[in-house]
């Protein structure tokens, strides 16, 4: 037997995917904000001090902000965990920061933060749509 | 620039468990807990790979 959804329901499933796409794209732009939105202030507020400043120890390492090359597997890859960070990739856009000084020292370690600090708020994105379905 | 190896990666190991402590538990003693160990593991696991790394040096 298929179910068919009722004109009251369809309205109300677009505003859900409607809620959960603004959670999720809250959480990326912004660390923390989708646990924000949610009333998860505690957690949302760790993240949105925390993983701006690894992202701004990054630079100050440093570490270059890689851009969007198919060519180079490895650079698209970094490019997009660069890109995890949100806002705070798209300010140090509009800074000119992240060109990356090769011969530092602290180089590869500012990569490692840059990096790292978007890969991690992608597991907080993932964290604020599962509070947003209900799992957590 | 001139940053000490050690100090850098105690501060990302920081960064790190703090992030998945926080991810990973609710309650704020296990948070402590989840993020006191996994912080020492990254610090104890920084030297053992610094002696491997002076015994073999690249």
């Amino acid at each position: 037997m298929g179910t068919k959804s009722t004109t009251a329901e369809r309205p109300r499933a677009a505003a859900e995917l409607g809620r959960l796409t603004l959670v999720c794209v809250l959480a990326w732009l912004i660390p923390g904000a989708g646990h924000l939105l949610q009333g998860r202030r505690g957690k949302g507020l760790v993240f949105l001090v925390a993983l701006p400043l690894m992202f701004a120890i990054g630079l100050w390492l440093q570490g270059r902000l890689f851009p969007l090359e198919l060519s180079d597997p490895l650079v698209f890859l970094g490019a997009i965990a660069n890109r995890g960070i949100g806002a705070p990739y798209f300010i140090a856009r509009l800074l000119d920061v992240g060109a990356g000084t090769v011969t530092d020292a602290s180089y590869e370690y500012g990569n490692t933060f840059l990096m790292t600090a978007g890969l991690l708020n992608f597991l907080v994105m993932l964290d604020a749509f599962d509070v947003a379905q209900g799992r957590k | 620039m001139t940053t000490s190896h050690f100090l850098l990666m105690a501060l990302f190991a920081l960064f790190v468990s703090l992030v998945f402590a926080i991810l990973l538990r609710d309650d704020p003693r296990e948070q402590l807990k989840t993020g006191g160990m996994m912080f020492a593991g990254f610090v104890v696991a920084e030297f053992v790979l610094g002696w491997l790394l002076f015994a073999f040096p690249l």
